[in-house]
């Protein structure tokens, strides 16, 4: 595997939680502009 | 031992772009910690079940396990801080996850038994030394890899702490839901799965993290520096060069350490409160207009400011140097808490949330750029050490940010103040503490040279 994939995977690994939550919380804030 | 500081040392060949998510790892679980608070309500209904029995406990109670927390947190960082820097990032990430998941199962069985000093002792000890261990275990190890963007590696990391509670939050939620039954609120078996989830989360950065081989250095076009507190990197006489290493026991006797200690604690302390009361603070100065549902949505959005504000700032400071960035974080912060009351006046909530979210992007930004800071006074050597002594501003802060907000509102109310003015004074005491945040930062020279690091034989 060449390096260039395993550090696409590494960033995939920490990002789909991370892109997870903030969607949650952004999905939440749009009660303040209604 | 493949935990040892020498396994961990970097093949040819290897990107030092692995290294951002490998800490990214660590700080998005340990961020977990500021999501705590969806746990006190299920924790003193555990008894009653639909409504608090005489034997459930009071939320005031319940309140000490995220404080112990912190508590532990900032004195782990100080305690272990020199060990981390010999042992290597990869064994203080381990223990790290070891004490944080582990915290959560001790802190499981507190909650099947009832007996709160064992959630105590899980949560907010083991835990806590876990949280202290993980908060500062990549910094150095980033600034190596770094040494051209320190600001913003670190910030990539520090940034993963102020988003770990948007994914501890929904997770914990969804966790009791599946969990609960008539008979239980599902809180100690959502305590078992955390525990696991943050286990294996953590072991990922455990195995990606890399040190960089002796010598090595980026391949990159500029030459990478360290700058002055002033943002160049001109050197002068008396003064230890931008990034010369100074002993993490002489760093503490200078008067640099104890102003950027002011600067970080003054910077938290004003942000620390409003994060704390956002939610019935946005309910009180508009009352009619914002909503349970609102006022949660605007803690959401401050939450993301102060994740996005973590990298943005941080980011900015290798550009327009450190002392620069805290200068603007003081001087727009001052300016913005003095203008907040007016907007209550005024009733604009855009200005109001427009507003909160800038300083709360400056209160991260406090956070990330630190680490870089600490950097370019002291050196790379015992940056991680020098850093754990540093967050003790941060426990001060935790304990007298929520005390100022919390006891000046309930005071001006007990006089008579209307609630929605009830947080005038308080938002001019914060600008006061900026201002003083200023000064301190406006006196950070470089460090003298006698302070700098000459090798073992000189101690």
């Amino acid at each position: 595997m060449g390096e260039r994939v395993k550090v696409a995977l590494a960033w995939l690994v920490v990002l789909i939680p991370a892109v997870w939550g903030v969607g949650q919380v952004v999905s939440k804030s749009a009660a303040l502009f209604k | 031992m493949f935990l040892d500081r020498e396994h961990s040392i970097a093949p040819q060949g290897y990107s030092r772009w692995r290294v951002p998510p490998a800490a990214l790892a660590i700080h998005l679980a340990i961020g977990q910690a500021y999501a705590f608070s969806v746990f006190n309500l299920p924790l003193s209904t555990l008894v009653g079940i639909d409504k608090a029995a005489p034997t459930d406990w009071k939320l005031s109670t319940i309140g000490w396990i995220f404080s112990t927390a912190i508590i532990c947190l900032g004195l782990s960082a100080f305690t272990f801080g020199r060990w981390l820097e010999e042992a290597g990032p990869r064994k203080a990430m381990f223990c790290a996850a070891v004490c944080f998941a582990g915290g959560f199962f001790v802190a499981a069985l507190g909650v099947q038994l009832h007996q709160i000093w064992i959630i105590y002792l899980g949560y907010g000890v083991i835990g806590g030394i876990g949280l202290g261990l993980g908060y500062i275990s990549p910094v150095s190890t980033l600034i190596k890899w770094f040494p051209d963007k320190p600001g913003m590696a670190t910030g990539l990391a520090i940034m993963g702490f102020g988003g770990g509670a948007m994914i501890g939050s929904p997770l914990a939620v969804a966790l009791m839901a599946h969990f609960k039954t008539p008979t239980s609120m599902g809180v100690a078996e959502t305590f078992l799965a955390m525990g696991a989830i943050y286990f294996v989360f953590m072991m990922f950065g455990v195995f990606t993290v890399r040190l960089p081989a002796p010598g090595w250095t980026p391949n990159v076009a500029r030459a990478p520096e360290a700058q002055t507190p002033m943002g160049g990197s001109a050197r002068r006489a008396g003064h230890a060069p931008p990034g010369a290493d100074v002993h993490v026991d002489e760093a503490i006797k200078t008067k640099q350490f104890w102003l950027l200690w002011a600067v970080l604690c003054l910077n938290v302390t004003a942000g620390i409160g409003v994060l704390g009361q956002a939610s019935p603070m946005i309910q009180e100065m508009f009352p009619g207009v914002i909503g349970a549902a609102a006022a949660a949505g605007f803690v959401g959005l401050l939450s993301l400011a102060n994740m996005v504000g973590r990298f943005v700032w941080s980011s900015c400071s290798d550009i327009i140097g450190r002392r620069m960035t805290y200068m603007i974080f003081f001087v727009l912060g001052a300016a913005l808490y003095a203008a907040i009351p007016t907007t209550g006046r005024l009733g604009s909530v855009t200005y109001f949330v427009a507003f909160y979210a800038v300083i709360l992007s400056m209160y991260g930004g406090g956070f990330a750029t630190i680490p870089a800071y600490l950097r370019d006074l002291f050196g790379v050597m015992h940056v991680g050490a020098i850093h754990g002594r540093l967050l003790t501003a941060w426990s001060v802060a935790g304990v007298a940010g929520p005390v100022l907000v919390n006891y000046i509102r309930e005071y001006q109310i007990a006089h008579g103040v209307a609630k929605a003015n009830a947080y005038s004074v308080t938002m001019y005491i914060m600008a006061s503490l900026l201002i003083l945040g200023f000064v301190a930062n406006y006196l950070v020279k470089p460090v003298d040279a006698s302070y700098q690091w000459k090798g073992a034989a000189h101690g």
